[in-house]
């Protein structure tokens, strides 16, 4: 069961940002509870990847109030953010072509104790382990997928923001990256999830955001999927 | 002793290799402090030379003005100068981040007029004199040419400290560290590693190698305003056949070069000082990344 009544992990008011002169994110608010997975829904540049990389202080400019376990990070640097226990999956996977996909894995240090250790990462992607010592960028679409989820399950991270996981991959490593999530979320990992891929997210959600022109203009829990189906399709154009 | 086909002596063939193996060891030093700075900062220092002339003139005052040697310079000189590379860096550089490479181009070109200019206004532009250490004076008789000692030291102190810092690079953790924050800077930076430190201490450890060389160089080339100046053109050139940003790359093509040009008087003097450019003619021409260099 959720508690639903505690103070949230992340708490998110008013958050605007910017990337260079462009202003995309135009106040943005939201919670995410300890142990919830929580799914970001919108249509293509509605803010959805931009809001990730303000929580995680990656954009040129912020304001607002973007606090996670009570302390504001608005203020701090991207590295001092994730030492408070953040960590980033992005978009494009961000796998390193220069290192090997052991030197990928170990990259990210540990910010905090009770990361997973390497053996149970192995066990969530046995094909990594069998690659330790390709090129990172030699792996398949879905193989560096999991190498970018698993590198940061290692750092001890209490947040995992996982920036549309699925996209370009098979249904069967949609399948396998689906259970890994909930096996995350049972192990007590929170996740705010970017998604395109609806069908996928309903498999692992808690609640949905859905996004528009950089603010937040719909949100509803997972039991309230079936009646908000028809507003979805109408926001989203699925 | 003749080399009978081509009628060359052998003192002077493998005197001109030593030689060639000699700049090749600075122009190793020098480029692979070059290419770590570039792969780190995408900044190409144009004041490498002048900073490699300031650590030969390090080593000129310790001795002349506090008594320390040889060693104690090679020692102080890397960490005084990497110390001047850092407050560069942090009070400089950091603000043309994100910039084209032509504005840091510009800055650290300024910055090396300023420097050499100011040495050349208090010491002028013939060299100081800097004694080789008693310990590498004298030389070995090898049979087919004489081996002076400090010469071999500076080839394999130099070829040290390259494969010491390709280790560095390449084989451990703070390596990939640099190698990552090369590729995604940002990326490195959200995962919880302090970046903007890492580029700082690169630079202060890129012109520290410069300084190292410079020392390495003065009981040589002796302690001149201009040796940097002179030497850092021919330096640009090995990075670029090599491959901006390549630390194998700089290493090889360093020493590679340095014998081609020693050969290069051996059998056409007249081309030896354009050998090295009209290399880095067909190389970019046939690979335009250089030789060890990555296509984007």
């Amino acid at each position: 069961m959720l508690d639903t009544t505690s103070r949230p992990l992340l708490e998110i008011a008013g958050l605007e940002a910017w990337y260079g002169e462009s202003h995309i994110l135009h106040g943005v608010d939201f919670n995410v509870r300890q142990g919830e997975v929580v799914c970001l829904l919108g249509r293509n540049g509605a803010g959805k990847t931009t809001t990730l990389k303000s929580i995680q202080g990656m954009v040129g400019k912020r304001k607002g109030s973007v606090r996670f376990e009570g302390t504001e990070t608005i203020g701090m640097s991207s590295d001092k953010i994730a030492r408070l226990g953040i960590a980033l999956c992005p978009e494009e996977r961000g796998i390193f072509a220069s290192l090997d996909v052991k030197e990928n894995l170990m990259l990210p240090p540990q910010v905090k104790p009770g990361g997973l250790p390497v053996e149970q990462i192995f066990e969530l992607f046995p094909n990594l382990k069998e690659r330790l010592a390709s090129q990172g960028t030699k792996l398949s679409g879905g193989e560096q997928q999991m190498l970018a989820i698993g590198r940061i399950l290692r750092t001890g991270a209490t947040l995992l923001m996982l920036d549309e996981p699925t996209e370009g991959l098979a249904p069967v490593i949609i399948q396998q990256i689906g259970h890994t999530i909930r096996k995350l979320k049972a192990q007590g990992f929170t996740i705010l999830l970017v998604e395109q891929n609806f069908r996928f997210a309903s498999t692992v959600a808690d609640r949905y955001y859905v996004m528009e022109h950089g603010q937040i203009i719909h949100s509803f829990a997972n039991s309230e999927l079936t009646d908000n189906m028809d507003k979805l399709h109408e926001l989203l154009g699925v | 002793m003749m080399i009978p086909l081509l009628n060359i002596p052998t003192q002077a063939l493998f005197g001109q290799l030593l030689l060639g193996l000699i700049n090749g060891a600075f122009y190793a030093l020098l480029s692979l402090g070059l290419a770590v700075i570039f792969g780190m900062l995408n900044i190409v220092n144009f004041a490498h030379g002048a900073l490699y002339m300031v650590g030969a003139f390090v080593a000129y005052f310790l001795l002349n003005l506090a008594g320390l040697g040889y060693w104690w310079a090679l020692l102080l000189a890397p960490v005084l100068i990497g110390a001047v590379g850092v407050i560069i860096e942090r009070t400089m550089l950091q603000r043309l981040s994100g910039l084209d490479h032509l504005y840091g181009l510009l800055l650290t070109f300024g910055l090396a007029l300023i420097i050499q200019g100011l040495f050349q206004n208090y010491f002028g532009s013939s060299g100081l004199p800097y004694e080789i250490p008693d310990a590498l004076k004298g030389g070995q008789n090898l049979g087919f040419m004489y081996l002076p000692n400090y010469r071999a030291w500076v080839v394999v102190f130099s070829l040290v400290i390259c494969i010491a810092t390709w280790y560095m690079i390449e084989k451990t953790k703070l390596g990939a560290y640099l190698r990552a924050a090369t590729e995604n800077p940002t990326l490195v930076r959200a995962f919880g590693i302090n970046v903007p430190l890492m580029i700082t201490l690169t630079y202060g450890f890129g012109v520290g190698l410069a300084a190292l060389a410079g020392v390495l160089s003065a009981p040589i080339n002796q302690v001149r305003p201009l040796m940097g100046a002179d030497f850092i053109i021919v330096v640009f050139a090995v990075v670029v056949i090599g491959g901006m940003g390549s630390i194998m790359g700089s290493i090889v093509t360093g020493f590679m070069l340095g014998v081609i040009e020693g050969l290069t008087k051996v059998f056409y003097p007249e081309a030896s000082n354009t050998v090295v450019f009209v290399i880095m003619a067909i190389v970019l021409l046939i690979k335009p990344a250089g030789l060890f260099g990555r296509t984007a």
